[in-house]
């Protein structure tokens, strides 16, 4: 009964310092991501601390609740979105140290929770009663029906490899990822489906964040930011907050899936430090990670491409990305079966 | 008296383009101040797509009798606390186009108006001039409000 207390809340206090890495983390995120795509267009470009300003002056501004608005929804959406973002990340592991609710749920169940940001977005769309909004949504629906079913056969392909080898192991959990990095236990075959599954992963989570070329839902110049249009002062800086927050989230999975290496086993025999120092070094390293996959997935894609109409979106996803994975997924099914 | 833009302002300015009636000359001026030879991103400076979503207003051309209510609303729209910047002589007293029988006459006698960039068009510098003259006049506006 007293473990199970003390269960309880080491995960509220584990939820806390989660959102107390990931929110700045997040920001800081998306200043390298502003200034980096600022020089590959040749200009300067804003300091790496804007993204903590623009939260900064948007929570001293007046948020604003439209007349027509269903306002308990429209107050609640930037909040779930947020709370479901973070959620996420405790199923994650962050490079050296394994999830925070490891064995409570896998890959299935962060499968499911991803939709739920994206459903809290939609939701404030609607309640929001403007016709921008409404439209906002509509699109976001689809754009989160198109990526679906790739990410779904990313996850399915490489769980199998993994289970046919290791059949002792639960192959969902992202553990499992961790302790079988796909490229040491890949044949030939498998090798060259992994590579696909991990373009089409990148695409898929430009697409999750929702940048520029699979923005259709906040279309700026089209519809006026879509389904933020009616959002001001706090409720804007938390949809702010999030957007960052999913950014780690999606980049940390796909750092889990395809590299789950470390720093340490590497360095051990040469080096000695304690094992706390291994772990810093093994965060850090997971950090830069991070960094890469995000430049790949976000600020090179963004910059390369101008937006997709919403029906290339859902071309692009059902039609080129659904045929590469299920490509891939021959490819290792023969992987599997030689 | 309304609300003070704090300092956060200073570091980050989301601005909303609206044109009343003007020409296009200042609204390419205006766009040009945003191209990577001034960038003006580097001082926090964004173009959004929402006035909801806006700290200043940035409005061009004479106000004619079409665009009256709208900007009014647009003005109306922004949450508080917000600066208006008037760009081009037009905005300002009419312009070339003062005698209009189609104009109910300058920004600042539809909207209260901060700051007031002449010329036609001005250059992108003298767009982020005013800019900064905004900063500088909440600067002052905050030291006598002490």
């Amino acid at each position: 009964m007293l473990t199970g207390a003390f269960e309880v809340i080491w995960y509220i206090a584990a939820s806390f310092l989660i959102s107390l890495f990931a929110i700045p983390f997040g920001l800081l995120t998306k200043g390298i991501d502003r200034k980096l795509a600022a020089h590959m267009q040749w200009r300067v470009g804003p300091p790496v601390w804007q993204p903590f300003w623009d939260v900064k002056k948007l929570f001293q501004k007046e948020t604003i609740v439209p007349e027509d608005a269903i306002s308990w929804l429209y107050n609640a959406a930037p909040i779930l979105c947020l709370a479901s973002t973070v959620t996420i990340l405790l199923y994650i592991p962050l490079g050296p140290f394994p999830p925070i609710l490891e064995g409570h749920g896998d890959v299935i169940l962060i499968l499911y929770l991803l939709t739920i940001p994206s459903l809290a977005m939609v939701a404030g769309g609607f309640a929001s009663s403007s016709p921008f909004a409404s439209v906002g949504a509509q699109r976001e629906m689809v754009l989160m029906m198109s990526y679906e079913f790739p990410l779904a056969a990313t996850v399915i392909a490489l769980v199998w490899k993994i289970s046919s080898l290791y059949p002792q192991e639960a192959a969902f959990s992202l553990t499992a990822f961790a302790r079988h990095p796909i490229w040491n236990i890949m044949g030939p075959f498998g090798i060259v489906g992994a590579i696909v599954l991990l373009i089409v992963l990148l695409l898929v989570t430009t697409g999750e964040i929702t940048k520029v070329p699979f923005d259709i839902a906040e279309a700026e110049t089209e519809i006026a930011e879509g389904v933020f249009v009616e959002y001001s002062g706090r409720n804007l800086g938390l949809f702010y907050l999030a957007d960052a927050v999913k950014t780690v989230v999606m980049s940390a999975l796909i750092v889990a899936i395809f590299f789950p290496y470390n720093l340490s086993p590497l360095l051990t025999p040469n080096i000695s430090i304690p094992s706390w120092g291994w772990a810093i070094v093994d965060f850090l390293f997971f950090l830069l990670k991070l960094e890469i996959v995000i430049f790949f997935c976000m600020t090179f894609i963004r910059v390369s491409v101008a937006r997709f109409r919403v029906d290339q979106v859902v071309k692009v996803y059902w039609g080129y990305l659904t045929l590469a994975s299920l490509l891939a997924l021959i490819l290792i099914a023969l992987d599997v079966m030689l | 008296m309304p609300k003070l833009p704090t300092k956060s302002f200073d570091r980050s300015l989301w601005v909303f383009h609206v044109n009343t009636g003007s020409c296009n000359g200042c609204d390419i001026e205006i766009l040009a101040a945003l191209t990577p030879r001034y960038d003006v991103e580097r001082f926090g400076i964004k173009l959004v797509g929402s006035p909801r979503h806006a700290d200043a207003l940035l409005v061009t051309g004479p106000v004619t009798r079409d665009m009256e209510d709208k900007v009014k609303r647009f003005y109306e729209q922004m949450a508080d606390p917000k600066v208006v910047i008037v760009i081009g002589s037009c905005g300002i007293s009419g312009g070339v186009f003062h005698e209009s029988y189609n104009l109910v006459g300058p920004v600042d006698k539809v909207i209260p108006v901060d700051v007031y960039v002449p010329g036609c068009p001005p250059r992108p510098e003298a767009i982020i001039d005013g800019v900064v003259k905004a900063w500088m006049k909440l600067e002052r506006l905050r030291r006598e409000k002490k």
